[in-house]
């Protein structure tokens, strides 16, 4: 890709998240916002907060090696310790660090 | 004139954003330099774009050579719970004057997750804690991918599954939602429409249909969903009631 290309990219996902972000603020400026809209405002974030899980794995293969079992692994790991200790960085971090190693040293 | 007191105030305040901020600018700073794009890249998307996992899913457009409509309907799906967090700071940034665009601007998860709280200090225009609050979340975001892309070119160890981080993140998103939230219906309909639109069309053609089926989902599950948040809202009055 061209940087040239490679800009325009940048500059296409800058300005499509800058609408995104006001365009609430522009529609709805009168506090007329309809309930169907807050309701999907309300409800909408644990939707896309589950699909965007399933997007970061969307690349593994459960029918052929390693199964998918690296992804597995490290995210009941993420879940686990999340829920044991609800520190959002030690869950990142050692999610990401036994994800490296499963990758690296274990499902070669 | 912001007191230093304040700024202190605001910094405390930040200090869990601020540590999954420079972790998640460092994963994102590295996976840039190791795709090709060193430092002026990672500090202008950082600066510019502002959308922790939208910069990640930005390397893979770069890197795939993406076509303008195709990044820009991947942004617009990535990024549209954006939409709904403006909804809800409509009536807080009300007011907010020469501040408001950059408020706006500034709105990601983390930084939603702050203001929207009713935490304010005492004797302080909330307009100017808003700002500072999403001045420096940015600050921790920008700075952690400018140091990723310093140790992207450093690093000699191998960083395959750095990328990992964004995952991670979502999964500790979702796992703090179910911890806190009643009701399961919308994490679960996410999943579950996820998963059926990633085996009918694909890894690179699912998150569309997704999207559209989320919705149409919630839609027709609304009258459910409303009617057991009042159920349940009813059973912890009752309980209160009893104790």
């Amino acid at each position: 890709m061209t940087d040239s290309h490679a800009m325009l990219l940048i500059a296409v996902m800058t300005v499509v998240t800058l609408l995104l972000r006001v365009l609430p603020f522009v529609i709805f400026s009168r506090g007329n916002t309809p309930k169907y809209i807050l309701y999907l405002g309300n409800v909408l974030p644990f939707s896309i907060m589950a699909m965007l899980v399933v997007y970061c794995l969307k690349g593994i293969t459960p029918l052929t090696f390693p199964f998918g079992l690296p992804e597995l692994l490290a995210v009941l790991l993420t879940a686990g310790l999340h829920v044991w200790k609800r520190n959002t960085l030690l869950s990142i971090l050692a999610g990401t660090i036994s994800y490296m190693l499963l990758i690296q040293l274990v499902f070669v | 004139m912001i007191r230093p007191s304040l700024i202190k105030k605001a910094f405390i305040k930040t200090l869990p954003v601020m540590a999954g901020y420079i972790v998640l600018g460092i994963g994102f700073g590295i996976l840039l330099e190791k795709n090709g794009y060193g430092l002026p890249w990672a500090f202008f998307m950082s600066l510019l774009i502002y959308a922790g996992s939208m910069q990640y899913v930005g390397v893979s457009l770069l890197t795939s050579g993406a076509s303008v409509i195709m990044t820009a309907i991947t942004t617009l799906m990535v990024n549209a719970r954006h939409l709904f967090y403006g909804i809800s700071m409509i009536e807080k940034y009300k007011g907010a004057g020469a501040k408001k665009p950059y408020l706006m601007f500034a709105l990601t998860d983390e930084t939603y997750a702050l203001v929207s709280s009713p935490y304010v200090p005492e004797d302080v225009n909330p307009h100017t804690w808003y700002t500072l609050i999403s001045l420096m979340d940015q600050f921790y975001w920008v700075l952690g991918s400018v140091i990723g892309s310093l140790l992207g070119s450093a690093i000699t160890f191998n960083t395959a599954g750095i990328d990992f981080s964004m995952t991670a993140l979502f999964v500790t998103i979702v796992v703090e939602q179910w911890l806190t939230s009643r009701d399961h219906t919308a994490t679960l309909i996410g999943a579950a429409v996820s998963v059926i639109c990633l085996v009918i069309f694909g890894p690179s053609n699912f998150l569309i249909p997704a999207m559209i089926g989320i919705t149409l989902a919630l839609t027709v599950s609304r009258p459910f969903i409303e009617q057991r948040a009042e159920k349940k809202e009813q059973e912890e009055k009752t309980k209160e009631g009893q104790r």
